[in-house]
C-alpha cells in the first residue's frame, strides 16, 4: 500500500503533502489535551497491530485496520496514522519521505470517512449488528485506500494504469480479510467494553 | 515485515544496545532531519539515471558514516524493494516507445525501463538517506527534535506517547499470542482464524483504551494539566555548519551532474 518516492508526479506529491497537513490539523483540533494519551496509546497499538501477518492461503497478508481506527479515533485517526507511518518510514524504510503526505491521505482520509458514516450504525443496536456494519466499514475503508492509491497512480501518469488497475485487482481479497477482522473486533469492543467507540468523544474521569 | 514483531528485537530501536556514536550521531537532531528533508526533495526533483546514481552512492555513504550495520540495513531495503518490484516490472510494457523485447505479444521498451530505473534509484537513495540521517536517532529525541522544528505540540505528545506504547503493547501482543499458542492456535486460511485474529486486535484495543485510562489517571494525580513540558535542548555547532556545507556541495554537484550529462 505504501507508494515509494520518485514515482509519483509533483502535483500529486505536493496535493498530498497540503491535504495531509489539513487533515492532521483537523484531527488535532479535535483532539481535546487530556485524549492525547488515549490517542497516543490507541495509536501505538494500531502501529503494532498492522504488523500482524495474517494468512491467505499459501501466502500472508499485513493488515492496515485503518477501518477501525476511523471508528474509534473520529477525525483523531488523521494525525494518529500519520505518526505511524511517519515512524514506519524513519526507522523500518517503509514508504517514503517525499510521498508520506499522499500516503497518510491515503490511509487516513479513508479512515475518518468510514468512521463518520459507521460509527453511528456501530452505536446503533445489538452487538451483532454493530460487527456486521464493523465489517461492512473495515472493508470500505480498505477498497477506499485502494482506491485512492491508484488515483494517485492515475493522476502520475498514464503509465501506471495498468498497475493501478492491479494494485485493486489485488487487494480485493485484503478486503474481505480487513472487513472480517474489523468485524469481529468490533463485535468483541462491543461486548467487553463499548465505551471505545465513544473514546474520543466524551471525557471520563 | 515479520522480523519486527519477533520476540528478539524491540520493535523501534532504543530500547536495545547503544550503537557507537558516529560523525553522523554527532550531529545536531534538527539539522539532521532538515538536511533528509532538503535531501528527499532534492533527489526526487533529478531525472537523469547518472545524477541518480551519484544520489544513490551519496546515501552509501552516509550508511558508511552513520555506523549502521550496513548488511541488515542493506536487507532492510532491499525488502521493501521486492515490494514495489511488480509496479517497476510492468512499467516496460506500459510506457511507449523503441522496443527491447516483446513477451507474449506485449512489447518492453527502453523508455519504460529507465523509468523502473529511475524510480528504484531514487526510492532507495531517499529511504536510506532517511534511515541513516533520521533513522539512527533515538525515537525520543525524534519527538524533541521535531518540536524544536516548530511542529504542533498536540502532534508532538501523541508522537512521543505513539513511541513509548509501541515497546508495551508489543509485549502485550506477544503474550496475547503465546497464549493462545499454549491453546492450540495454529493460524490458517479458515473462518476460526479469522475471528481469532478478530477478537486479537479487539482485545488488543479495549486493553489499549484502559491502559491509556490508568495511565490518564496517573498523570492527573501528579498534576497534569493538559501540557507536557520537552526539555531537551540542542546547540548547533561548528560541525553541523560543516555537514550542512558539505551537504549543499554534494548536492550542487548532483545538480551539475544532472544538467550536464543527460
Amino acid at each position: 500500500m505504501h507508494i515509494v518516492d520518485g514515482a509519483l508526479s509533483n502535483p500529486v506529491v505536493i496535493g498530498g503533502a497540503v491535504a495531509a497537513a489539513g487533515g492532521i490539523a483537523l484531527g488535532l483540533r479535535a483532539l481535546p489535551l487530556d485524549r492525547i494519551p488515549a490517542a497516543g496509546v490507541l495509536s501505538a497499538s494500531f502501529f503494532v497491530t498492522s504488523l500482524i501477518h495474517v494468512p491467505v492461503g499459501p501466502s500472508s497478508v499485513h493488515l492496515i485496520l485503518n477501518g477501525l481506527a476511523g471508528l474509534i479515533l473520529g477525525w483523531a485517526a488523521f494525525p494518529a496514522l500519520f505518526v505511524g507511518l511517519l515512524l514506519q518510514a524513519v526507522f523500518f524504510g517503509f514508504g517514503g519521505l517525499t510521498v508520506l503526505g499522499v500516503n497518510t491521505v491515503n490511509i487516513a482520509l479513508a479512515a475518518v470517512i468510514v468512521g463518520l458514516l459507521f460509527r453511528p450504525l456501530i452505536l446503533r443496536g445489538g452487538p451483532v449488528g454493530a460487527a456486521i456494519w464493523g465489517g461492512i466499514g473495515g472493508a470500505c475503508a480498505t477498497a477506499l485506500t485502494t482506491l485512492f492509491v491508484a488515483l494517485s497512480l492515475m493522476f502520475s501518469g498514464d503509465e501506471f494504469l495498468a498497475v493501478a488497475h492491479l494494485v485493486f485487482v489485488a487487494h480485493l481479497p485484503i478486503m474481505v480479510i480487513e472487513g472480517l477482522l474489523t468485524g469481529f473486533a468490533v463485535l468483541l469492543a462491543r461486548k467487553v467494553k463499548p465505551d471505545l467507540f465513544l473514546s474520543m468523544k466524551d471525557v471520563q474521569a | 515485515m515479520t522480523h519486527i514483531l519477533s520476540n528478539t528485537s524491540a520493535a523501534l530501536p532504543g530500547d536495545g544496545p547503544r550503537r557507537g556514536p558516529g560523525p553522523i550521531a554527532a550531529l545536531d537532531p534538527r539539522v539532521r532531519i532538515l538536511s533528509a528533508v532538503a535531501y528527499g526533495v532534492f533527489v526526487v526533483a533529478l531525472d537523469s539515471l547518472i545524477a541518480l546514481s551519484a544520489a544513490l552512492a551519496l546515501s552509501l555513504t552516509l550508511l558508511a558514516l552513520s555506523r549502521l550495520p550496513p548488511g541488515k540495513t542493506l536487507k532492510r531495503v532491499a525488502m521493501v524493494d521486492g515490494f514495489i518490484l511488480f509496479m517497476l516490472a510492468l512499467l516496460p510494457f506500459t510506457v511507449p516507445g523503441d522496443p527491447i523485447f516483446t513477451l507474449w505479444g506485449y512489447p518492453a521498451s527502453w523508455q519504460g525501463l529507465a523509468r523502473a530505473i529511475q524510480i528504484g534509484l531514487t526510492a532507495n537513495a531517499v529511504v536510506l538517506a532517511l534511515i541513516t540521517l533520521v533513522g539512527t536517532m533515538e525515537p525520543v529525541t525524534l519527538g524533541h527534535a521535531l518540536y524544536r522544528l516548530k511542529a504542533p505540540e498536540t502532534l508532538v505528545h501523541l508522537l512521543m506517547f505513539t513511541i513509548r506504547y509501541v515497546e508495551v503493547l508489543r509485549q502485550e501482543y506477544l503474550r496475547l499470542r503465546a497464549a493462545m499458542k499454549v491453546r492450540g492456535f495454529r493460524p490458517g486460511t479458515n473462518w476460526h482464524s479469522y475471528r481469532s485474529f478478530g477478537y486479537l486486535v479487539g482485545m488488543m484495543m479495549v486493553r489499549a483504551i484502559e491502559r491509556s485510562e490508568r495511565l490518564l489517571g496517573a498523570m492527573k494525580c501528579r498534576g497534569f494539566s493538559g501540557r507536557i513540558v520537552l526539555l531537551q535542548e540542542f546547540r548547533c555547532t561548528r560541525a553541523d555548519a560543516l555537514f550542512a556545507l558539505v551537504l549543499a556541495g554534494a548536492l550542487a554537484l548532483l545538480l551539475t551532474l544532472e544538467l550536464t550529462l543527460r
